[in-house]
């Protein structure tokens, strides 16, 4: 990836903070922690890999996300919003009675939402049927799936590791947000998840280990878990909850905190004084 | 048909639609040799999947299947299939307004040698409790494959109990079932038996010929399909005889029993009688110990009706 494509990728991702940081600040509440934790790599998903049309978000071979880590809806709109599959009208719409952008991704109610998410776990199911399905189909199109560092301690998510290896699944490639922080706390003192890596090699899948906020590696774990033809990929994202957002970063409340417009603002304009997005 | 194999009809019946159709496929959860779909993998072994012991996985899988227009049948024991895959169940697949067909089977007393651990008197009233699901409990080979048929094309999830061993052909081949309409078996005036599955709906056949001979007739209605429950039926027979009488192999709460309390009450209040398991868990015996420890006999349907009757 050149240069230029990732300047124009930071500056693409500082947007989608931005908006994600002023829809949540709109509504007053919301997940912070875990959406800016996967804006880089929402980004470079949507901006640089994926196949889709957002005139045409159902069209059979598109490429899919998967984000089981359903609390993190806000960013993943943002994204949608920005590429024109509803109107950036909507981002202010959030939760609120009646709106077609809930809390937990939901694919019913948000055009390019591909599977409805919010109990830990179960996308990690739900995207190794959309992977056997396209498989089926001889569908030439590949599965994005996005999972918690908490969401790891649910044991669905290990029934589908065992799975997606058993079958094979090339066209599955999932990234975990190790943020380090869970709900409760760190998630080494709540509980651990460590040896992530050796975890997921000993289950049979193809593992990488990147920071999560750098579109160069990112990118190039993301080529690399393409031309694996005989197992599903698991690329861990190191990352920072609340990345870019300077009242959030590190906050041990930050996965789900109240704040309002005006704080939004000030974090948004921190965001414009950073060189580095 | 003669008496078949349950479990046999199950996997003819996939089997025969899989012919036609390119888009079912059949999920186990490690019980493939307990559901009988060994031979439809055999036929169409890409389009089996066993995950092994992971039930929340399989239903999970089942609705990432049906979301890409797959026409997934998820089975395992009920009590797995309904309470352990519960939420993913419940999300996944119905909250995401999709298409699994999730079968449970050795229901209620039918889990015999497996023991009380295994034996599911609850799962029609847990699925009972998801919004727009259908929920059947057919009684005869027959009644299942037209059930299994009309599933695999209603546009929704639906769960079906599905007695594995042999059992007794009740309705002839012409016999048009459908889901949501209860079946008359058997007319009566007096008293009206409702019934569904392969425990208790031969069972209450019997205790109307039981009362016949007391003088009292008892009608006989095969109610397979509990959600959405045949509600006209219920008070057409509520308003023409005295007394209802319910039998499921099911507790008693939130079942058959339940939701023909519902209608009646609402509608036309009438003397109900629930029969089924009274607030127990399930133990381990024959299929036939647990038949007499639960009553779930003929006789004990003829006995309740005689005492409401007077």
């Amino acid at each position: 990836m050149e240069q230029d494509e990732i300047a124009s990728l930071k500056k693409k991702a500082k947007e989608i903070r931005k908006l994600t940081i002023d829809s949540i600040g709109f509504l007053g509440v919301g997940h912070i922690g875990g959406c800016m934790s996967i804006i880089e790599i929402l980004t470079l998903l949507y901006y640089r890999h994926m196949k889709i049309d957002p005139k045409n978000p159902n069209m059979r071979n598109r490429d899919m996300l998967v984000i089981s880590k359903g609390h993190a809806g806000p960013a993943i709109y943002s994204v949608l919003a920005d590429k024109g599959f509803f109107p950036k009208e909507w981002l202010h719409t959030l939760n609120v009675g009646g709106t077609r952008l809930p809390s937990h991704c939901d694919k019913n109610l948000t055009p390019g939402i591909d599977m409805s998410t919010g109990s830990l776990g179960q996308g990690m199911s739900t995207a190794i049927g959309l992977a056997l399905g396209n498989r089926l189909d001889a569908v030439d199109s590949t599965v994005y799936l996005i999972i918690g560092d908490g969401e790891t301690n649910e044991g669905q998510i290990w029934e589908g590791a065992m799975a997606a290896a058993q079958f094979k699944l090339n066209n599955l490639i999932a990234f975990t947000d190790y943020n380090k922080m869970q709900l409760d706390g760190y998630v080494h003192e709540i509980m651990n998840i460590e040896d992530l890596n050796a975890k997921w090699i000993s289950f049979g899948w193809f593992v990488q280990r990147v920071n999560g906020h750098d579109f160069f590696e990112i990118d190039m774990a993301v080529e690399r878990a393409k031309q694996e033809e005989h197992r599903p990929a698991m690329i861990i994202l190191d990352t920072i909850k609340g990345k870019g957002v300077f009242f959030a970063e590190r906050n041990l409340s930050n996965h789900n905190m109240k704040f309002d417009s005006a704080l939004a603002k000030e974090a948004i304009a921190e965001l414009e004084k950073d060189s580095v997005s | 048909m003669s008496d078949k194999e349950m479990r046999e009809v199950y996997n003819d019946t996939l089997v025969e639609l899989a012919a036609r159709d390119g888009n079912i496929v059949v999920l186990e959860a490690d019980l493939m040799r307990a559901s009988g779909t060994k031979s439809f993998s055999d036929r169409y072994p890409k389009r089996t999947f066993n995950v092994g012991a992971a039930e929340s996985n399989m239903v999970g899988i089942a609705a990432g299947l049906s979301a890409v227009g797959k026409i997934p049948f998820a089975a395992s024991f009920a009590c797995f299939a309904a309470r352990r895959a519960y939420d993913q169940f419940f999300i996944s697949a119905n909250y995401t307004r999709l298409n699994v067909k999730l079968v449970g089977t050795d229901p209620g007393v039918a889990a015999a040698l497996s023991g009380g651990t295994h034996m599911s008197f609850e799962d029609i009233g847990l699925m009972r409790n998801i919004p727009q699901l259908i929920v059947m409990d057919p009684c005869d080979p027959v009644s299942l494959k037209q059930l299994i048929l009309q599933s695999a094309y209603h546009k929704g999830c639906t769960y079906m109990r599905l007695y594995r061993k042999p059992a007794g052909v009740i309705y002839n081949e012409q016999e048009e079932i459908e889901i949501g309409k209860g079946t008359v078996l058997k007319d009566g005036e007096d008293l009206t038996l409702i019934a569904c599955g392969v425990i208790m709906v031969p069972e209450a056949i019997r205790a109307a010929k039981m009362l016949e001979e007391k003088g009292i007739s008892a009608a006989v209605i095969d109610m397979h399909t509990i959600k959405p429950i045949d509600g006209d039926l219920v008070l057409r027979y509520a308003k023409r005889t005295a007394a209802v009488l319910t039998c499921e192999n099911h507790q008693i709460y939130n079942g058959l029993g339940s939701a023909v309390a519902e209608v009646l009450s609402e509608n036309h209040p009438t003397l109900l009688k629930r029969i089924g398991v009274n607030d127990e868990f399930g133990e381990v015996g024959s299929e036939d110990y647990l038949r007499q420890r639960f009553g779930m006999t003929a006789v004990n349907i003829f006995e309740n009706a005689i005492r409401m009757f007077k």
